[in-house]
């Protein structure tokens, strides 16, 4: 379908930082039409270039500028290039996983509302569209779905509260504010596919009677603020948004706004009080945002991936997505692989692989060829776990029990390099960094968890300092009014469990540095 | 006394009947639904240690101090941001929660100077009193960590000073600036450990601050303070009582070492302010110990003379002697006088009999008759109480508030907080002005409407306003046919809706557009619970009774009336105009509003005061004026007030004034007045005074005295000792006392005693057997009057036009740190933000005239000329220009005119044709001013002998 000489290239924050930019406008100037789609999540390949030949979607990559004249070479003679790397969608890494949010990702020109209609679009929204709002917040309950940034909580316990609350005005708000060091499945699927958010805040709107959706996406994402608006503007021109929305009858409006910078929006009730244009301080829980959120008004806040998982709920119906995963952990999650790892990138899965198959099989193992020493899943509050570990397998409860989380499902890998009472440090150091200053014990606690760690490692006064160490924590997690301070001290306490050595003092394994090679 | 520690339960009162049980520590408690936890243990008195808590302040939860266990909930949640529940078994001291504490405070010492002894909040920290709850002994963290020492002390501010090292980013000052006072000029800047307490500008004294404390106050450590404790030690007891400033009437704690007054701080139980202030009565109390402060009599022969210091014998003598013999040569109704609303009623109840029994006339009069007396005829005529309707709390229910006139968050600054509380809350808001005050626009609140009028015509857009609802059908037909008299409704009826009072017609006289007048009229008679606020921009007027009885008729043919959130409300402009109009010192009225004419109440009085009584009224304070120019007025005693700064055309005042035979004055200073007075007798501030002041809610609020007087005498004594020189036996012991026979002679205080009011703390009449707690909200059940009167209010512009000559109107108004004519305020560090008296004019006008912002300009009417330098701003309309009149220098009144209001004579400060031209000199008055000034204030005292 798709006439020879087009060129497919990643207009992805990874593609555009590794040169994808360069090398569109390298085939553009030989005459090739390009069309800029999101990432297939490779990030190893990237800049991944596609050629469709014969109906089939051909992968060259990495490019580099010097790649451009051998491909068009190729394309132009049907030959083969060293860069060739077969029909994408049979690559192993890309074959093994469950698509079901990030299906047209990589695949559609992400503006091009023909594009999405046509790889199935919409059609969560029509079936939303003939069905009551109860039946929606049930088909959502019965889908098994939890809360994809972070927390877990089942979405329907927010979307059923919010539906049931009284009031004019109600809002949807996307919490597409992705500060976790090592994730970018929000950014990746934003600026992929973005009117699959669009169309599962329409359905959560018409769910719990939200007239106005707002997406709070972070100032670090200025192609997916770029991608975002023109989706939103093809869709109000198309009659998606606005009055009588998509022939509802009903008007829904969806607003970006753009944050201003701080780790700590990302919790709700802080990026509620940043969109309210107030300081972006964490609030005091209850009042619950689905009954007070924006500006006092019922909000469903939801992570981007959370309503992303909407329209193909809603679509195949719950069961279908209830038969995936694993326990009460449903559905699919993309993982993202990042760190020491040879194959980084997006990997969307259902829930209940083992860390050690993402890790090992799919990841490939460390990219330096050392040995995986830890891995930290669930962002920069996440666990430290060691190999004695791997073998759990990844779902909500199966985590927890081990004293980790999922969270959004970031996954940094270590080698055998790793200091952990460093990276302890640096779990307080974040916490210092991007606290909001509310409460006592993330405040003044994370820069106090950095001295003290400064102390152990230097040997002052060890025991005792190890103890302070100890007592600290337990008053961050006892104490801390959100989840930030509240969980600052799982890296921390995790590598103390996991990695005792790595605090003694004076230390009991040798230092390696990074740069060392594998024996 | 000892000093007086509020109770603070950590967390406001919820506003629900309904109650909850449960059990904390064992011991059973019953609390409101919606209390914190924190509040329901300090309900049982059991204090949860706390650092970001108080119950003036929404919970907020940050210090993690009061975390708590509750059983069947995992993890320790916060007392203060945790609800009670039915049945809920609560656990506030266990080893875990108190390790927890012990591990916050170890993190707040941790950044924190360890100066306490000489610390300047040492005794009265509540960091300190935490650190020693929770048994802190160590701090593990060294002192090597990184920490906020060192920082500059920010001494910018004349009262206060802030210093950042001691801050343990509670946000209580934020948090009270943002909720109690409104005007959010405080923030947290930075994030995390470099969260910090900020302002726009390069210091507090240059942020948007207006300084009302209530960050000063709610400061659990020294960061906050006020410098008199700085300097001087914590103070160690406190007297209880009421600010002197405006009508609001705001309670205040004298806190005191020795006789040193070391700062005043709101209280939280004072009904009006519900421990609110503003920089008027928070801070600008020092003028009562000025150096400028007269303590002892004054004589002098004529007013050429230099003063003599004579002892308060001498002087009671002299006084009296002079007045006799100028009434023995004049007549009787040759001398009068004239009592304050600054003083207290008991001062105000002794100079009214003296006049009615010593002078054997009438001729009493108040400076009630220059600002509220429109009020007190027009609400009288319609609902029959010369009053406000409402409490200051009802504004809380309020759905639209309507303001007209008034510049609440200037001069009613306490109350403005309240309403903007209400505003934030969602209430719209409907302002009549002139110029753009304040409330227009300010952080969180817009006006729906601002009705941008032409000075002068309040009639005929109120008028407008009414002819809308009339016509649109939005009116109470239920109300009015059951409240309301039904001839006078409909006579009204008629006259409204003649298209005479149409939008359109109003519009050519306003300049309001009138589609907006109709939206704003739609607003207040459908927006739900309508409440009017109003001020002098009503009453000053030459139609300012015709005014107060058009909004007194919108208000009843709306149903408005009679419940909360509704009503008429003058903001009363000082602190006691209501109860010196109360206390009958007019000319026509008794005490409780009863005409002189009425021979049942002259008779009464006649048989209490066994003393024939005068059934013609005396003379108001213009026919005063005009009789002593006319040579029938010789004789005047004139307390605590300056009739020659305040009352308009100062050159006929002047004029007046000279032409008396005897001039009594009694103030705290020599103030202008006093220019032309024979005799000065010191009075007393009110930190000296004990008796009540009553504000604009009708609130009888009581007085108490600090410190002794500086004057050796109680005022009402002095006029006590006048009445008794003149030869009428009078005896009150105490002002006790003369409150027993204001009770007695009132039946609207009937019930009322000091005794009573320090048991209750204040009450609001009419207090008497039919209503034993007072009156919150009038006219619930009817009008005081029987059927409210709907009166006819045709608009009839003043005579005073602008014309080729003087093409701009001229409007005056105060500010926020200045009080009045500025006896006190100028004689205290707020002079730093208004030293003198400026002309506001809009840029176009400015501009056709070469006026320069900052530049001097001469401002020229019928009356007289005065010279001050020019603020050019949007805030005024084309052809209007402002100022207000707080400096003497300035002579704002000089050229105000001689026009006042039909029925009350209530001068007509508000609207002068003027012109205004670029100056380089003084004035003629200005400067004739300056050089008669050294002779008449006699500053050349000579000494006692």
């Amino acid at each position: 379908m798709t006439p020879p000489g087009i060129i497919f290239v990643s207009l992805d924050s990874v593609a555009v930082a590794l040169g994808a930019d360069e090398i569109a406008a390298a085939f553009a100037d030989r005459g090739l039409k390009i069309v800029r789609t999101g990432s297939r999540g490779m990030h190893w390949l990237e800049p991944l270039v596609e050629i469709e030949i014969s109906g089939v979607r051909h992968g060259f990559g990495p490019i580099g500028l010097d790649d451009v004249p051998d491909i068009v070479h190729a394309l132009a003679n049907g030959a083969d290039c060293k860069k060739s790397l077969g029909p994408v969608e049979a690559m192993p890494f890309f074959k093994n996983q469950t698509r079901l949010i990030f299906k047209r990702c990589g695949i559609v020109s992400p503006t091009s509302l023909t594009d999405y209609r046509s790889l199935g679009g919409l059609a969560g929204l029509s079936a939303a569209l003939k069905m009551t709002v109860p039946e929606i917040c049930e088909e959502i309950a019965a889908s098994g779905l939890r809360g994809r940034g972070g927390a877990g909580f089942p979405a329907a316990i927010k979307w059923r509260a919010v539906a049931a609350a009284e009031s004019e005005q109600k809002y949807v708000v996307c919490n597409a504010d992705e500060g976790d060091s090592g994730t970018f499945a929000d950014r990746m699927i934003m600026e992929g596919d973005p009117f699959l958010l669009l169309e599962g805040m329409m359905i959560a709107g018409r769910a719990v009677g939200a007239t106005k959706g707002f997406i709070y996406l972070r100032s670090e994402y200025p192609i997916a603020a770029r991608v975002l608006q023109e989706a939103i503007d093809v869709a109000y021109r198309a009659g998606l948004l606005g009055e009588n929305a998509m022939g509802s009858g009903g008007r829904f409006e969806i607003d970006l706004f753009i944050g201003a910078g701080a780790y700590i929006c990302g919790e709700e009730t802080s990026l509620l009080n940043s969109l309210e244009g107030k300081r972006g301080e964490v609030r005091v829980k209850p009042p619950l945002p689905a009954l007070e959120g924006l500006f006092g008004k019922p909000t469903l806040v939801h992570n981007v991936l959370s309503l992303c998982a909407v329209p193909h709920i809603i679509e195949n119906g719950a069961r279908d997505y209830a038969a995936i995963g694993v326990g009460k952990s449903t559905g699919s999650m993309p993982f993202q692989l990042s760190g020491d790892v040879k194959y980084a990138g997006l990997f969307e899965t259902p829930f209940g692989l083992t860390l050690r198959d993402l890790v090992e099989r799919i990841g490939g193992g460390t990219r330096s060829g050392r040995p995986i020493r830890a891995i930290q899943i669930g962002g920069p509050l996440g666990a430290y776990l060691p190999p004695s570990l791997f073998d759990v397998a990844i779902d909500y409860e199966a985590l927890a029990a081990i004293g980790a989380g999922v969270g959004h499902g970031g996954i940094v890998v270590f080698n055998d390099s790793v200091d952990l009472a460093e990276q302890a440090r640096y779990a307080f150091e974040f916490c210092a960094e991007e606290s909001c200053g509310k409460c006592t014990p993330c405040r003044i606690g994370a820069v106090r968890g950095v001295e003290v760690i400064d102390r152990i490692r230097a040997g002052d006064d060890h025991a005792r300092n190890m103890q302070v160490l100890s007592d600290l924590c337990e008053l961050m997690v006892d104490g801390s009014l959100c989840a930030m301070g509240g969980m600052t001290p799982i890296p921390v306490e995790s590598a103390i469990r996991h990695f005792p050595e790595d605090f003694a003092f004076p230390p009991k394994r040798r230092k390696i540095a990074a740069s060392e090679h594998a024996s | 006394m000892t000093i007086l520690k509020e109770m603070d339960l950590g967390t406001p009162r919820p506003k629900t009947a309904r109650r909850v049980r449960l059990e904390i520590d064992g011991f059973d408690v019953e609390v409101e639904e919606g209390a914190s936890i924190m509040r329901a243990a300090a309900s049982i008195g059991t204090s949860v240690p706390k650092l970001c808590a108080t119950d003036r302040l929404n919970a907020f939860g940050s210090c993690r101090l009061c975390l708590v266990e509750i059983d069947g909930r995992k993890g320790t949640p916060a007392s203060c941001t945790t609800l009670v529940a039915d049945g809920m078994k609560v656990r506030t001291e266990t080893p875990r929660l108190q390790k927890l504490r012990r591990g916050v405070m170890e993190l707040y010492i941790s950044d924190h100077p360890l100066d306490c002894l000489t610390c300047s909040d040492n005794g009265d920290c509540e960091l300190q009193d935490m650190a020693g709850r929770v048994g802190l002994r160590d701090v593990r963290y060294g002192d090597e960590g990184e920490n906020h020492f060192g920082k500059a002390k920010d001494v910018s501010n004349p009262y206060f000073q802030f210093e950042p090292s001691k801050c343990i980013v509670c946000s209580r000052c934020v948090r009270a600036c943002d909720e109690v006072q409104g005007t959010l000029a405080l923030t947290i800047e930075g994030r995390g450990f470099n969260s910090k307490v900020s302002f726009a500008g390069a210091d507090f004294s240059s942020s948007e601050c207006v300084s009302c404390g209530a960050c000063v106050d709610v400061c659990p450590t020294a960061t906050l303070q006020e410098k008199a404790v700085a300097e001087f030690g914590v103070p160690d007891r406190t007297v209880l009582t009421t600010c002197a400033y405006c009508g609001v009437g705001c309670s205040f704690k004298a806190e005191l070492k020795g006789d040193q007054l070391i700062r005043m701080t709101p209280h939280k139980d004072g009904m009006a302010n519900h421990g609110h202030s503003c920089v008027k009565g928070r801070f600008a109390w020092g003028y009562a110990t000025h150096p400028d402060r007269i303590t002892t009599p004054l004589i002098r022969e004529a007013i050429t003379d230099p003063w003599r210091q004579v002892s308060w014998e001498e002087a009671i003598s002299y006084a009296a002697r002079r007045l006799k013999e100028t009434q023995a040569k004049y007549g009787r109704k040759s001398i009068g006088a004239i009592s304050s609303s600054r003083c207290t009623i008991e001062e105000v109840w002794v100079v009214q009999k003296m006049v009615r029994t010593a002078f054997g006339n009438n001729n009493i009069d108040t400076c009630a008759r220059v600002c509220h007396s429109p009020t007190g005829y027009g609400l009288k005529q319609t609902y029959g109480t010369s009053a406000g309707t409402q409490d200051f709390d009802s504004v809380e229910d309020a759905d639209v508030i309507l303001v007209i006139g008034a510049n609440p968050t200037d001069a009613h600054p306490v109350f403005a907080s309240q309403m903007k509380r209400r505003l934030r809350m969602g209430a719209k808001l409907i302002i009549i002005d002139p110029r753009a005050i304040d409330l227009v626009r300010t952080p969180h609140i817009e006006a729906a409407h601002h009705l941008q009028l032409q000075p002068g015509t309040n009639v005929a857009l109120i008028n407008a306003l009414a002819h809308v609802a009339a016509t649109e059908g939005l009116l109470d037909q239920g109300f009015i046919d059951a409240r309301c008299d039904g001839p006078s409704f409909r006579d009204w009826l008629r006259f409204i809706c003649d298209a005479e009072n149409s939008p359109e017609s109003a519009s050519d006289i306003t300049g309001v557009p009138a589609d907006e007048i109709r939206a704003a009229a739609r607003l207040y008679a459908t927006g739900g619970r309508a409440a009017i606020y109003y001020g002098l921009g009503v009453t000053e007027h030459s139609q300012g009774s015709t005014m107060v009885m058009g909004m007194a008729n919108l208000a009843m043919a709306t149903g408005n009336i009679g419940r909360r959130g509704v009503g008429v409300n003058p903001l009363r402009g000082q602190n006691n105009v209501q109860g010196s109009c109360d206390m009958g010192s007019f000319p026509h009225e008794y005490s409780g509003y009863r005409h002189v004419s009425d021979e049942a109440t002259r008779l009464t009085f006649e048989k209490a005061w066994s003393c024939a009584q005068d059934a013609e009224p005396g003379y108001r304070i213009p026919n005063m004026f005009d009789e002593a120019v006319g040579g029938g007025f010789k004789g005047l005693y004139v307390q605590g007030e300056d009739v020659a700064q305040s009352d308009p055309d100062t050159l006929h005042v002047e004029a007046a004034l000279a032409a008396l035979d005897i001039l009594i004055v009694q103030d705290l200073f020599l103030n202008e007045t006093a220019r032309f007075a024979h005799v000065f007798l010191p009075g007393t501030s009110f930190l000296e005074k004990d008796g009540c002041f009553i504000n604009a809610e009708r609130r009888i609020n009581r007085v108490r005295p600090a410190i002794r007087e500086e004057t050796g005498m109680e005022e009402w004594r002095v006029t006590q000792a006048l009445a008794v020189a003149f030869g009428y036996e009078m005896n009150f012991s105490s002002a006790a006392d003369v409150m027993d026979e204001i009770a007695a002679l009132t039946p609207s205080f009937a019930n009322v005693s000091h005794r009573m009011l320090d048991e209750k703390g204040s009450v609001q009449w009419p207090c008497n057997d039919a209503a034993p707690a007072g009156t919150p909200i009038m006219h619930v059940d009817g009008f005081v009057r029987g059927k409210g009167l709907f009166v006819t209010t045709e608009f009839t512009p003043t005579p005073e036009r602008t014309s080729r000559k003087f093409p701009l109107i001229l409007t005056t108004g105060r500010i926020l740190s200045q009080y009045n004519v500025g006896a006190q305020t100028r004689r205290t560090a707020n002079e730093i933000w208004h030293e003198e008296d400026l002309l506001e004019i809009h840029p176009a006008d400015a501009e056709a005239r070469g006026v320069q912002d900052g530049g001097w300009v001469a401002v020229k009417s019928r009356k007289g000329e005065i010279t001050l330098r020019a603020h050019v701003t949007e805030r005024v309309a084309p052809g209007v220009v402002y100022t207000t009149f707080h400096h003497p220098e300035t002579g704002a009144n000089v050229v105000t005119t001689e026009y006042s209001d039909w029925a009350t004579q209530c001068p007509e400060y508000k609207v002068t044709a003027v012109e205004v031209t670029p100056a380089n000199h003084r004035s003629d008055w200005q400067r004739h001013y300056d050089e008669t000034l050294p002779v008449m204030r006699g500053l050349a005292v000579e000494p006692a002998e």
